[in-house]
């Protein structure tokens, strides 16, 4: 970051690092405006600058994991871009045997199970994982002998996607696995047919429509749709029997989905705060189908309540809601000052700046969010090697995800499931993480006009 | 390299910023559009906590404070707080044992959560408080919060004064909401009447609290907040002296004492038997007194002075006479010729406690000797005046009349509930008799019987009026609320002069009057008599009804008493109904004799002094309350046990010989022949001519 050094600066998008120190003093301000307490008899003045030197305060904490995160982003600077191609894979397998530390040595912090601590220092794999995973796969991507316009090279970059985000499943982190499927954007990219992604699609808008139409409704409209189809391409059928086949089968799969395979999913294998919070987000209650799950449901609501995604978006949505257009202004918010939304400074923290500046700060914050997102996606665009391009899209896929679900989730448009906000939320792996993965992308567009493999 | 898929990015941008537009819509919708967060936040984390202002203190004539303000604590607790308690000795201090201890935590745990203060014991008694205030600070958690409450500092007129209690819904719907639950507010007596002189106005403070409901401070250091204004102090008629001898010689006597002061219609005493201490009920102790009290069959809670009604009988007899005189029908001169009974719709009835020749023969004799033939006969020439053609319409003169006088209807005084008396509509009449009666019929209206009734405070409203020669003021207790504006409409109609009686000569006012002071002077109410003070009177002995145990029992008389003094420009009126206790002249004139003199004479002598002694001593309780109240517990007991199978509050009243006795004999009623006196006669006060 020295501009006096040729040697580093050459070639460097400064955007991005103007972009990433804005958001990152964003988020110790907001941070600061979620948990700052007055003390009685010391001045505000004095007051602030005790709280960030104390280095106990959330605030200064994050200011530190802040400073950190630039010495780390000064030292990727510093390393040749050669490096990360040649050490993808090492690293890739270095995240695996992370992820599995896990297991043997977890520590158990709020009903997570993907924390391992050493002594005062806590590291979550999964969340480090990410940029691994994204090494990995422009690596595999970029190899010379990969076509990737065969399903099998397809398979294999899915697996190295996946694989982390399985692991992470098992430590009870659905949010942070679910970060992984962003890593198809980077694949449809780079030549994924476009049939996944419109059979995922419409999985997913299968099962979001199971869970809110009546199941007998639906079936007669899944055979109406199937009956219609097959009465408008019956010219062809009379050609080719295969396409009644495939309609009626397509069919088959739509209903045993619908009427099976979804509820066996919701009522066995999600958690009952799960399911929940999924009707949460698409605005309808819950009511699980067997006794056992009812009574799990309660117990887990009688004890904790405030652990309740319903109760959280709804606090969320008052919060942000009652900044109104200009905001009340730093520390003046009293739904995020005096603990309404839980997990404000986390998750939550999006909270802090909707209520503090309103519709208009929120609107200038996400939009800093979006010129930084466009930023990289042009950026890659001008990478010369496939590697960095799908590097890139790695990052912008990543941060993406992030930013929409975890804003979506505080205003109430998708389940409440925890993953960060992008250098907002407190946290030093998660801030951590995002200047790696950003920085490791300023290096390699430092060096655009090498191609690296 | 491959640009096969360039077109790709461009997809990948819009999904980007097709994202962005559909947060920013719904950030627009929450922020912009709906302005429902704003006002969820404001219920989330605004407490308006309302500071009550102090209530308005109420004075008597003479400035004492007899209804004042007073603060008592409440010890709360905060349950997160309690640490390392001393259990033992804290409970020691409360007189509460450790189980007992353990269950109010809970409670308070249960209804305000672990971190919210909760009343952990309310309104301390002084003891107490004073054991606490020196030892609390050994007990975290528990800390003392002052309550102010109303004090009464005589330990009087409570029924005058009412009481504070917590709005119930249907007052909530009557203020249109302004009130809140948790207020309090007059629940009876001038607190209630004047509720919104005394409670003055509500300030606002708004407070922020946190997610666990606690409050952490000002909200923008009390930009929005409104102070409290204090109520306004009432000035009363009240002579607290007057009225606390009133109350002491009402002690175990059911029936009513009003004392007005006839040139203002200002109430000076007002009491009603039986009684009780008015701090009863704002104290610790005020919910068990008040069910004791609410239990009682002889009614404490009844204020009998504008609630309880009475035939006035006798005493009505003065008002006949103005009706007569105002319409012209007699002069002061008139006689009737009566021997004893009365002949005149041929059944000789009712009869009269004279029967010598000339106990009638003009109006002052008539009154003095209280002839109930001569009264019976002005009703009928009253209602049957040639004038009217028929029975109805002249019934309906004399009945206007009446409530002219404020008999039969509400009369307006400054306390809620007052009840309205009966004076008989003809249609009440017509119904009972099916249209046929006549001036015959109903002809003991004109002593103050048949289906009249009265209650104390329109008697002594009625005196006023003769007093007045003509006028009377609406009875009322506030003579001015401090600091009054032209918006106080309420004090309004008590300051209009109602003239009932105009066409009458202040001689034959005088011939009234002076009737009514022979009644003292010689007459049936010499036990009235205070040397130095003229004093008009006239005693009233009403028979008295009841169904007890099923059959209907003629109880002893009720004592009714009327009067005024001194005669010369009237200073006081005075009522006195006193249940079950024979003639008037026995127990209701002497204790208005009693108020008369401390009244007029600021003091009593050393002789009379005794007599109140006497008085107050004299237990007059009817002997069928015990019963009653036996009836009524057992019922209650009985009632108890089926509901709850739990029956052993009802064993006591299944024991043999546990209830009263009935009484094997009715009381039997003193009958008038044994109490007739000599009449009065023309002869004796010709000393003393008639004149204005």
């Amino acid at each position: 970051m020295n501009s006096r050094n040729p040697a580093i600066s050459k070639g460097i998008d400064w955007s991005l690092v103007w972009m990433y120190i804005i958001l990152c003093l964003v988020g110790i301000m907001s941070i600061f405006g979620a948990t700052y307490q007055e003390t009685e008899g010391v001045s505000g003045f004095q007051n602030v600058v005790q709280g960030f030197l104390s280095l106990k305060t959330d605030y200064s904490r994050q200011s530190l994991y802040f400073l950190i995160g630039a010495m780390l982003g000064t030292f990727i600077l510093l390393t040749d871009s050669k490096f990360f191609t040649a050490t993808a894979n090492l690293w890739y397998v270095f995240g695996l045997l992370l992820l599995l530390l896990v297991f043997p040595f977890h520590t158990e912090i709020k009903g997570t199970k993907s924390i391992i601590r050493f002594g005062s220092f806590q590291l979550q794999p999964a969340e480090l994982c990410k940029v691994f995973v994204n090494l990995a796969l422009a690596k595999y991507l970029s190899r010379v002998d990969t076509d990737f316009t065969k399903s099998r090279s397809h398979m294999i970059a899915m697996g190295i996607a996946l694989l982390p985000a399985l692991i992470t499943l098992q430590q009870d982190e659905t949010g942070l696995a679910l970060v992984y499927f962003s890593f198809f954007i980077v694949m449809f990219r780079e030549g994924l047919p476009a049939i996944y992604l419109i059979l995922g699609f419409s999985l997913a808008v299968l099962v979001v429509a199971t869970l809110l139409v009546d199941p007998n409704t639906l079936a007669i409209i899944l055979t109406l749709i199937a009956a219609v189809t097959i009465y408008f391409m019956r010219r062809q059928i009379r050609r080719r029997r295969s396409v009644l086949f495939t309609i009626v089968g397509l069919w088959v799969v739509c209903v045993g989905i619908q009427r099976f395979a979804v509820p066996y999913v919701f009522d066995n294998l999600f958690e009952p705060y799960q399911v929940k919070r999924i009707y949460a987000a698409i605005g309808k209650d819950y009511v699980p189908k067997n006794e056992a799950a009812l009574l799990e449901s309660e117990r887990k609501v009688s004890t904790a309540k405030k652990d309740d995604g319903d109760y959280n978006v709804k606090q969320s949505k008052i919060a942000i809601g009652s900044g109104g257009f200009i905001g009340k202004g730093l520390l003046k918010g009293t739904q995020t000052r005096y603990d309404f939304v839980p997990e404000q400074r986390t998750d939550f923290i999006f909270c802090t700046i909707g209520e503090g500046f309103g519709f208009l700060g929120s609107i200038i914050f996400l939009g800093v969010y979006l010129v930084l997102l466009l930023r990289i996606v042009s950026i890659a665009e001008r990478q010369r090697s496939v590697f960095s391009r799908s590097y890139a899209y790695g990052v912008a896929s990543v941060f993406f995800f992030h930013i929409a679900i975890n804003i979506c989730m505080t205003i109430g448009l998708a389940p409440v499931i925890g993953i960060p906000l992008p250098f907002i939320s407190y946290g030093g792996t998660s801030l951590i993480t995002f200047t790696i993965l950003l920085f490791i992308l300023i290096r390699l567009d430092a060096d655009r006009q090498m191609v690296l493999r | 390299m491959s640009v096969f898929n360039q077109s790709r990015s461009t997809i990948i941008r819009l999904i980007f910023i097709s994202m962005f537009v559909v947060i920013t819509l719904q950030l627009f919708n929450l922020q912009v559009l709906s302005g429902k967060y704003q006002q969820l936040a404001r219920e989330n984390a605004l407490f308006p906590k309302r500071i009550y202002p102090s209530r308005g203190i109420i004075y008597d004539r003479k400035g004492k404070p007899i209804l004042d303000n007073t603060v008592l604590y409440d010890l709360m607790v905060i349950p997160s707080e309690v640490r390392n308690l001393d259990t033992m000795g804290f409970c020691q201090m409360l007189e509460i044992d450790t189980a007992e201890f353990r269950q109010r935590l809970i409670t308070a745990i249960l209804k305000n959560t672990r971190v919210r203060p909760s009343i952990f014991e309310d309104l301390l008694p002084p003891v107490m408080h004073a054991r606490l205030e020196e030892n609390l600070w050994k007990y975290k958690g528990f800390y003392l919060q002052d309550r102010p409450v109303r004090t009464y500092p005589f330990n009087a007129a409570a029924h005058i004064m009412g009481y504070v209690g917590e709005v119930d819904s249907a007052i909530l719907r009557r203020s249109n909401y302004y009130y809140q639950l948790g207020d309090y507010v007059g629940r009876s007596g001038l607190e209630q009447y004047y509720e919104s002189v005394l409670m003055g106005r509500r300030g606002v403070q708004y407070m922020i609290r946190d997610n666990k409901n606690r409050l952490v401070g000002r909200y923008e250091n009390g930009k929005f907040d409104t102070a409290a204004i204090a109520g306004r102090n009432l000035r009363t008629y009240i002579d607290i002296e007057v009225q606390q001898l009133a109350e002491k010689l009402m002690t175990n006597k059911v029936g009513a004492v009003v004392a007005l002061d006839p040139k203002t219609g200002g109430i000076i005493a007002m009491c009603s038997g039986p009684n009780f201490n008015p701090n009863d009920l704002t104290g610790p102790e005020k919910q068990k007194n008040y069910q004791r009290m609410v239990l009682d069959v002889s009614g404490p809670l009844l204020n009998r002075a504008i609630k309880g009604l009475y035939p006035p009988g006798s005493a009505f007899k003065p008002l006949g006479a103005l009706m007569a005189l105002n319409d012209g029908i007699i002069d002061p001169s008139y006689g009737y010729p009566c021997t004893g009974r009365y002949y005149g719709c041929g059944h000789g009835k009712p009869a009269c406690t004279h029967n010598n020749p000339g106990h009638a023969a003009n109006l002052r004799l008539s009154i003095a000797n209280s002839c109930n033939s001569y009264y019976t006969h002005l009703f009928r020439m009253t209602i049957d005046n040639p004038q009217f053609r028929g029975v109805k319409k002249g019934y309906q003169h004399w009945r206007d009349y009446a409530n002219n006088f404020g008999l039969g209807n509400r009369l307006g005084v400054d306390l809620p509930s007052e009840d309205k008396g009966n004076i008989p509509d003809t249609a009440v009449y017509n119904r009972v008799y099916r249209g046929a009666w006549n001036s015959c019929t109903n002809l003991t209206l004109g002593i103050g019987q048949d289906m009249m009734l009265a209650t104390p405070m329109q008697l002594a409203n009625a005196m006023c009026i003769v007093a007045n020669k003509g006028y009377f003021y609406t009875p009322h207790f506030v003579q001015k609320i401090d600091a009054e504006t032209k918006d106080d409409t309420v004090m309004n109609k008590f300051r209009i002069k109602h003239e009932v009686l105009t066409r009458i000569s202040d001689e034959a006012y005088e011939s009234v009057i002076g009737g009514m002071q022979d009644v003292v002077d010689r007459g049936t109410a010499m036990a009235a008599r205070i040397p130095g003070i003229e004093i008009c009177a006239k005693t009233g002995t009403a028979e008295n009804f009841r169904i007890l145990d099923g059959r209907r029992v003629q109880l002893k008389d009720n004592s009714v008493f009327v009067c005024f003094a001194p005669r010369e420009n009237p200073r006081i009126a005075i009522a006195v109904v006193v249940e079950n206790a024979g003639f008037g002249s026995t127990w209701a004139a002497p204790i208005a004799s009693l108020m008369m003199e401390k009244y007029l004479n600021d003091t009593l002598r050393a002789e009379r002094k005794k007599e109140v002694d006497r008085i107050a001593a004299a237990n007059l309780m009817p002997s069928w309350l015990e019963r009653e109240q036996y009836k009524a517990d057992s019922t209650r007991a009985a009632y108890w046990a089926k509901l709850t199978k739990d029956s052993t509050n009802y064993k006591k009243y299944l024991r043999k010989g546990s209830a009263p006795k009935k009484d094997s004999v009715p009381p039997k009623p003193d009958t008038r022949s044994t109490h007739t006196r000599e009449a009065i006669l023309e002869k004796k006060i010709s000393t003393k001519p008639v004149t204005a």
